[in-house]
C-alpha cells in the first residue's frame, strides 16, 4: 500500500486551505460591502469555478503556464516557477479552483451581520481594519469554519483540473483522486478501494465535524 | 451649536423621498426628531454620525465644520465625537458587557470612568454576561452607557425605548435624562411617544416625507397652541361618554386611568385612541401625603 497519494492530497488541502483563508478574507469582505459596478463581474469570476468544467480551467492552465509560451517561460526563466507538472502548479489551480467554497460562506457571513455592528464601531472611532478583527471576524466563526472546511473537502476531492495541470506523476502530482483512477485503469481494484474508503470516511467525518459544531451539538455535549 | 443643512435623495420603502431639511441645535438642549416611519428621521442621524453621505448639505458643530460637500470636507465617522444608541442596541456578540464599555473606550485609556458609567445605569452584576443573555431593557442600558464611554459630546439615540415595556421605559427614560444633565450633553432623540416626547425634550422637531412640517416647544408643537398650564399629562383617551351637554373622557395616563370633562364643542373632535394632553391652569392642585 503506497501512502503517498493520500500524504500528498492533504499536504496539498492543508497549504490550499492556508492561502485561501487569506485571499479570501479581503475578497469576501469587498464582495460583501462593496457597491461598485464592477462586482456583478468579480462575483461572476469567483464563482465560475463551481459551473465550469475543471478540465476547462485545467486546460488554459496548462497552456497559459506551458514554458514553450511567453509567459510561461517568463516564470520560469525569472521566478524560477514551472507550474505545469508540479505540484506548485495543483496548488495555484486548487486556490483559483476552491476559491467560491470559501469565499461564499464568508461573504455571506459578512452579509448576515447586522450593519449596525460595523457603524457602532466606526462611530467609537474604530478603523475598518480594527472593526474586521475585533467585531466582524469574531461574530461569523461559524461561516469561517465552513469555508475552510469546505475547501478544504473541496481540495481533497478534485480531479480534472489536477489531472490536466499535473498529470499522474507519483510523488510529486499523484493525488489520492488520480491514483484510484490509476489503480482502476490497471485493474487494481483493491487498492482503488482502499484509496476510496480511506477519502470517503474523512469527507463524511470532516463535513458532520462542521455540521455538529455549527449547529451547536459539541457544545452541548460539553455542558 | 449644532448647525445642519442636509439634502439627499432615498430610496424609501413607498418610493423616492428627497430629504431637505435644515435646522439648528443649542448645545446642552435635548432635541427630538418625529414623524412617521419612512420620514428621513434615522437618514438624518446617520447623516449626523458621518456613516450616510448627503448628496448635497453642510454640518457645523461649534465652529468646526463636519461636512461641506461645496469644499468637499467630510469628517469620517471616526473622527466626529458622538455617542450612538441604535434602534437594534448593536451590542457586541462576542464581547461580555464590560468588554463592549472597554472596546469602546479603546487601548491604553483610563477606565475608572467605566466604573462610574457601570454603576450610573446599574450594570455592576450584568458586566461580566454576554449581551445574548441580556433582556431588552438591560441591552438598552448597555449600549446607553457604551455610547458615553468615550464623553463625546452629543449622544444621539435612534428609537432607544420603543422595543420595551411601559416600566423599563419609564426608568430608561429617567436614566437618559440623568446622563442628558450630568454629562452636559446635547442629546437627538428620535421617538415616536408623545409622552415621552413631552416629558424629555426641550425642542421638538417634526418632520413629514423628508420635509420639517412643525418645530418647537414639544407641548406647543404637539397640541397647536400655547398653554402655560403648571400641570400637564399625556395621555390615551380610552372611552367617551355623551351625558347631556358634556362628554366623560376616559384618559389612560401612564398606568392611571383618570376622568376629565369636555364641553361638545371640544368632544366631538376627540375620539377613542387620539392622545391627548391634560393640562391644569387655574386651579391649585391638592397634596395628599401617601403612607
Amino acid at each position: 500500500m503506497d501512502w503517498t497519494p493520500l500524504i500528498l492530497t492533504f499536504k496539498l488541502a492543508f497549504i490550499t486551505t492556508i492561502i485561501l483563508l487569506f485571499i479570501s478574507i479581503p475578497v469576501a469582505y469587498w464582495l460583501a460591502y462593496s457597491k461598485s459596478r464592477i462586482k456583478p463581474v468579480m462575483e461572476t469570476l469567483v464563482s465560475m469555478p463551481l459551473v465550469l468544467p475543471p478540465t476547462v480551467l485545467g486546460f488554459y492552465m496548462l497552456i497559459a503556464f506551458s514554458p514553450s509560451n511567453a509567459f510561461g517561460s517568463f516564470l520560469d526563466k525569472w521566478l524560477g516557477l514551472r507550474l505545469v507538472f508540479s505540484f506548485d502548479g495543483l496548488i495555484l489551480a486548487s486556490v483559483i479552483y476552491s476559491l467560491p467554497f470559501m469565499v461564499h460562506p464568508i461573504q455571506s457571513g459578512f452579509s448576515n451581520l447586522s450593519s449596525s455592528l460595523k457603524d457602532a464601531a466606526y462611530v467609537m472611532g474604530k478603523s475598518k481594519i480594527t472593526t474586521l478583527f475585533r467585531i466582524l471576524l469574531p461574530n461569523i466563526r461559524p461561516s469561517l469554519l465552513t469555508g475552510i472546511i469546505l475547501a478544504f473537502a473541496h481540495t481533497i476531492g478534485e480531479f480534472g483540473v489536477v489531472l490536466m495541470i499535473g498529470g499522474n506523476i507519483s510523488g510529486k502530482t499523484k493525488v489520492a483522486s488520480i491514483a484510484i483512477y490509476d489503480e482502476v485503469e490497471s485493474l487494481n481494484y483493491d487498492a482503488a478501494n482502499t484509496y476510496s474508503l480511506i477519502l470517503f470516511f474523512i469527507t463524511f467525518a470532516i463535513l458532520l465535524f462542521v455540521y455538529a459544531v455549527n449547529g451547536g451539538f459539541i457544545k452541548k455535549f460539553w455542558q | 451649536m449644532i448647525d445642519v443643512k442636509l439634502q439627499k435623495k432615498l430610496k424609501a420603502a413607498g418610493g423616492d423621498l428627497f430629504l431637505d431639511v435644515e435646522f439648528k441645535i443649542r448645545n446642552g438642549e435635548l432635541v427630538t426628531l418625529y414623524g412617521k416611519s419612512g420620514a428621513g428621521k434615522t437618514s438624518i442621524f446617520r447623516m449626523i454620525a458621518g456613516l450616510l453621505n448627503p448628496d448635497k448639505g453642510r454640518i457645523d458643530v461649534d465652529e468646526v465644520v463636519w461636512l461641506d460637500t461645496e469644499k468637499k470636507i467630510n469628517l469620517p465617522p471616526q473622527r466626529r465625537k458622538i455617542g450612538f444608541v441604535f434602534q437594534e442596541y448593536a451590542l457586541f456578540p462576542n464581547m461580555t458587557v464590560l468588554e463592549n464599555l472597554k472596546f469602546a473606550l479603546g487601548k491604553g485609556r483610563d477606565d475608572l470612568f467605566i466604573k462610574d458609567l457601570i454603576d450610573i445605569v446599574d450594570l455592576g452584576d450584568l458586566q461580566y454576561r454576554k449581551p445574548d443573555t441580556l433582556s431588552g431593557g438591560q441591552k438598552q442600558r448597555v449600549a446607553l452607557a457604551r455610547a458615553l464611554v468615550q464623553k463625546p459630546e452629543i449622544l444621539m439615540l435612534d428609537e432607544p425605548l420603543s422595543a420595551l415595556d411601559y416600566e423599563i421605559r419609564n426608568k430608561l427614560q429617567v436614566y437618559i435624562l440623568q446622563v442628558h444633565k450630568e454629562f452636559n450633553l446635547t442629546t437627538i432623540l428620535i421617538s415616536h411617544d408623545i409622552s415621552e416626547i413631552i416629558k424629555m425634550s426641550d425642542f421638538l422637531i417634526e418632520l413629514d416625507h423628508g420635509k420639517i412640517i412643525r418645530q418647537g416647544i414639544p407641548a406647543e408643537v404637539l397640541t397647536n397652541h400655547k398653554i402655560s398650564g403648571k400641570f400637564q399629562f399625556v395621555g390615551e383617551i380610552l372611552n367617551i361618554n355623551r351625558q347631556d351637554f358634556i362628554f366623560i373622557i376616559t384618559v389612560l395616563i401612564g398606568k392611571e386611568i383618570i376622568k376629565v370633562v369636555a364641553d361638545e364643542d371640544e368632544g366631538k373632535k376627540l375620539s377613542i385612541g387620539d392622545k391627548v394632553l391634560i393640562a391644569s391652569k387655574a386651579f391649585n392642585p391638592i397634596i395628599h401625603k401617601i403612607n
